[in-house]
């Protein structure tokens, strides 16, 4: 058995998949949501990784690692608002985030 | 061998935790699947040759980001079997968009790949380096503005989060250091020169 870059490429494409089904699916929990977003920057963290490995070139690791920041950040703000938004509604519905009349 | 082997286990177990993911009933056991899923995601870094990658991984998302969810999870008091009812009517279209997104995912993957040698993956840093030595002369070096900049967000992410969640509260009392300070002996001994017979 030979594993290539394919078959890494192949499991991110169906870890992206799954994030954006999870968006999909759970349209009133948005803690599920933000896990789901997760999902999908891991799928594209190991595409960077194996195309860094592919083309031996360390660069991909680089932005992995700038992805992995940006990712903690955006949950940290992420679940600060979530709370917020709890404390104000009592609920994190998505389908009843409408103060803005957006 | 050992590799494939190795691989196609970590992937199988990515994918199946990360379906529980989206598929859980308590969002508990979401996040302890998403933990799963980031353990199974660091062991594919290291059979790619991105120790560092894969160490920071488990420390930032499993030791910070899913210990973050599952506070939060618990925090707030929320009925979730009533979130979940009538997730399903949403299968047929997420089911579309997703089946689409896979299928052109995997064209692009393979087209890419048409007609160039599967290379064996080799590991991207230098035979003489570690991992995480090859990565630091790259990052503190070339990519040193990005990596202040990384670190700006961090900053500003950890201070929105603060300022977000902040609440004064009426009602508790608080050390008020620069009163403290401003004490002095004088305006803290009132003498007062009670009358005999008048006092108590």
């Amino acid at each position: 058995m030979h594993i290539g870059l394919a078959n890494y490429l192949f499991v991110a494409a169906i870890l992206f998949t799954i994030g954006v089904l999870g968006i999909f699916l759970n349209r009133k929990n948005v803690i599920i949501i933000l896990m789901s977003i997760e999902l999908i920057l891991l799928a594209v963290n190991i595409n960077f990784v194996a195309f860094s490995a592919y083309l031996g070139d360390l660069v991909g690791q680089i932005f992995a690692l700038f992805i992995l920041t940006v990712a903690a950040a955006e949950a940290a703000i992420g679940l600060a608002v979530l709370v917020v938004y709890f404390r104000n509604r009592g609920t994190i519905a998505v389908e009843t985030v409408n103060l803005m009349k957006g | 061998m050992l590799t494939a082997i190795a691989f196609y286990v970590f992937s199988t177990v990515l994918i199946a935790a990360a379906l529980m993911v989206i598929a859980s009933r308590n969002p508990v056991h979401s996040v302890l699947f998403l933990i799963l899923a980031f353990f199974n995601a660091a062991a594919l870094f290291v059979l790619l040759g991105a120790e560092f990658l894969a160490m920071i991984l488990v420390v930032v998302y499993v030791g910070a980001v899913a210990v973050l969810f599952l506070f939060v999870v618990m925090m707030l008091d929320i009925d979730f079997s009533e979130m979940k009812k009538g997730s399903l009517r949403y299968l047929p279209v997420g089911g579309a968009v997703g089946a689409i997104l896979a299928i052109e995912l995997t064209f692009v993957s393979f087209n890419f790949l048409g007609g160039r040698a599967q290379s064996n993956l080799p590991h991207a840093t230098l035979a003489h380096l570690t991992n995480t030595e090859a990565i630091g002369r790259v990052l503190y070096t070339d990519y040193i503005y990005y990596f202040q900049t990384a670190g700006l967000i961090l900053l500003v992410a950890m201070i929105g989060a603060i300022v977000l969640t902040l609440r004064h509260r009426e009602g508790v009392r608080r050390q008020n250091i620069g009163r403290q300070n401003a004490r002095r002996p004088a305006m803290a001994v009132e003498m007062i020169d009670v009358q005999p017979g008048q006092g108590g």
